[in-house]
């Protein structure tokens, strides 16, 4: 397996190695070492790869990432999979703010927690939070999964639009315009299989589900007490 | 008998008839109005500096036989491939979905045929503007309507939208009317719904983080893409500083002279500073930071013709980009809609309604009837000659100062009309050596 060492290969030459394998030898695997919290690392990877990076990794590990599936044992920094296309990105460990952010399609499977504004502003990707989120996640999210295994912070889903939330604890509070919906069979399936894919242990009984109020959707000057 | 003599029914200056009507539609409503442009006040503009031209101390150049350049390349600090413009005239974003397909093509049209770049907007990138634009800015926007790494490595280079001129600190509002299949497709949202661009970006807050960001796009794109970051004239000494520092290979400064698809009235009249005023702190910045014409300044908001292109050179810009004034080129606001405008309670001229989706030019509209008016061939080649003709005259003004380019027009060639533009663009009084806040005085 190719190995990358971030402590004697710069940045640049890692993602243009990344990048070019992404293309060239599908489904190859590569490992990188001591990514000493590198921010940009493994991004805009476009092709059928298989990244692990043992240990941390700072802002916008696996960014734009399109179908390669990208490992990070050890937390990622700010912007994990932002832009997200396809593919798969894991976090063994947390993930700090802005995890999945516009992500428009893959799956984010984060095994620790999450920070605030987890998938904010998403737009069709899937992420799967073992561990609790922080506050202000899936804010104006507008497609896709979250789905949290343990409690979510303030103003879950705040002006969210038609993004799908599930959470199996607690919600401190919901954001405006987010409202628990019921739970129909179509829901549970969906559920069923993101948590079949991202590994989790957790029955999609156990969750409640939050959506879109959909009163702020055209401007509405009597809605204008709401945020 | 006699009347009594009265005098004349007199009209508060204080409570004018425009400012009556707004309070009564507010008080109908009970909403703000909201509409497309930039700000409509009179403030202090390029029309209150004059140049100086020749003389004694001063050498002019033959106005048909000696060249003037207009070459602009932008994007000489880090980018691997800049981009190289015929002129220092470029299309402001905007976006698809705000305007039609055949305007966006229109506009990339016309930009081509004139050797300048036209740039994306807050819907992302379509096929008829990336086809017709044979040098295309793609805009890295608060939403992320549309992003994506295939268009970012397609473009020719990146603008990361932090501000803009008409409403500096206010994300946009693209109203339900406007959201076709098409547009809400790219936007990944329901069609019919008001979709809101956000004020700030979902993954990074300040210049620190920003230099990250930057790095990101750049590892994406092989570092091949110039990266703009486009602010609006809020605190241009500042703003530009840090724009240099969080990366920028050009900075776009946006007065609040620049035209927006849609926002509160306002917001467009109350908050930002005049083009005028940014011009000289944005590049004082950049003097003190040693990257004047390393890092390159672009100027936007109310550039209409050569003059004011002559005049944002000398006060020490690369380049301008213009937005209202190429709609205009395409056929906005065109007299011979009236009688439509009439209609819509309005006039040619001062429609601005652009959020509504019913524009009679088939511009700010996505009615499928209404954009069969605008033919993008014939509203390319009208771009094109007003680029031509804005380009001509900068050259002419140029010469009669005696520079062979654009670029060496220099504050020294200016006077200023006013007190008020005198100091907003450090150039002394008319007939004096003197401005407001002149060191020394």
């Amino acid at each position: 397996m190719p190995t990358l060492d971030m402590s004697t290969t710069p940045l640049r030459e890692v993602n243009v190695t990344l990048q070019q394998a992404a293309k060239s030898q599908a489904n190859a695997v590569y490992e990188i070492t001591n990514p000493r919290g590198s921010h940009a690392v493994a991004v805009g990877l476009d092709g059928p790869l298989s990244v692990t990076v043992k240990g941390s990794t700072g802002y916008y590990c696996a960014g734009m990432n399109k179908t390669a599936t990208i490992r990070v044992e050890g937390s990622a920094g700010p912007g994990v999979a932002e832009n997200m296309m396809s593919g798969e990105v894991v976090i063994e460990g947390d993930a700090s703010q802005y995890a999945g952010a516009t992500g428009r399609g893959g799956l984010l499977n984060i095994k620790g927690n999450a920070s605030s504004r987890c998938g904010i502003s998403m737009k069709g990707i899937d992420i799967v939070v073992h561990g609790n989120i922080g506050h202000m996640s899936a804010f104006m999210a507008q497609k896709g999964n979250l789905v949290v295994l343990g409690d979510a912070g303030d103003a879950l889903g705040d002006s969210l639009y038609e993004a799908r939330l599930f959470v199996r604890g607690t919600v401190k509070s919901l954001g405006a315009d987010c409202v628990e919906k019921e739970m129909r069979p179509e829901h549970i399936e969906i559920l069923q299989d993101l948590l079949d894919r991202a590994g989790a242990d957790a029955k999609p009984e156990e969750f409640k589900r939050y959506g879109s109020a959909r009163r702020l959707y055209n401007f509405n000057i009597d809605h204008a007490d709401e945020y | 008998m006699d009347k009594t003599p009265q005098t004349d029914p007199r009209q508060s200056w204080t409570f004018s008839n425009s400012v009556n009507s707004e309070i009564r539609r507010a008080a109908a409503t009970g909403i703000y109005d909201i509409r497309g442009g930039g700000a409509k006040r009179r403030v202090p503009h390029f029309d209150d500096l004059l140049f100086l031209g020749a003389s004694m101390s001063r050498y002019p150049l033959e106005g048909y036989r000696e060249k003037c350049e207009t070459s602009v390349t932008l994007g000489t600090r880090f980018a691997k491939k800049p981009i190289e413009l015929k002129i220092p005239i470029t299309i402001a974003g905007m976006s698809f979905g705000s305007l039609s397909g055949p305007a966006k093509e229109a506009l990339g049209r016309g930009a081509t045929l004139a050797g300048t770049s036209t740039t994306t907007g807050d819907g992302g990138m379509t096929e008829e503007e990336r086809g017709h634009s044979q040098k295309l800015v793609y805009q890295y926007l608060p939403s992320r309507y549309g992003m994506n790494p295939d268009d970012l490595r397609r473009a020719d280079a990146i603008e990361v939208v932090v501000g803009q001129g008409a409403k500096p600190g206010g994300g946009g509002m693209l109203l339900g009317q406007k959201i076709t299949e098409r547009v809400a497709g790219m936007r990944d949202l329901p069609v019919g719904i008001d979709q809101r661009s956000a004020c700030r970006h979902p993954d990074w807050t300040g210049p620190d983080d920003l230099e990250i960001k930057i790095l990101e796009l750049r590892e994406i794109t092989n570092w091949e893409k110039p990266i703009y970051i486009k602010v609006g004239g809020a605190r241009p000494y500042y703003d530009t500083a840090l724009a240099v520092k969080a990366g920028a290979d050009v900075v776009v400064l946006d007065g609040m002279q620049g035209g927006t698809a849609a926002t509160q009235d306002v917001f467009i009249e109350h908050v930002g500073q005049p083009t005028l005023a940014c011009i000289r702190p944005a590049v004082q910045a950049l003097q003190d930071l040693g990257m004047h014409r390393e890092v390159q300044l672009v100027v936007s908001g109310g550039i209409r013709n050569g003059a004011d292109v002559a005049k944002a050179l000398a006060l020490g810009a690369d380049a301008v980009s213009i937005g209202t004034a190429a709609l205009i080129a395409l056929g906005d606001n065109d007299p011979k809609w009236e009688a439509e405008y009439n209609a819509l309670g309005t006039t040619a001229g001062a429609y601005d309604d652009w959020h509504e989706g019913r524009d009679p030019a088939g511009i700010t509209t996505q009615d499928p009837e209404l954009m069969k008016r605008l033919d993008p061939i014939a509203a390319g080649r009208r771009l094109r000659n007003y680029l031509n003709v804005m380009t001509l005259e900068c050259q002419t003004i140029a010469r009669a100062c005696g520079h062979n380019h654009v670029h060496n027009l220099e504050p020294e060639d200016l006077c200023a009309l006013t007190m008020e533009a005198a100091a907003m663009a450090q150039i002394p009084l008319a007939g004096t050596n003197w401005y407001p806040g002149k060191p020394g005085f």
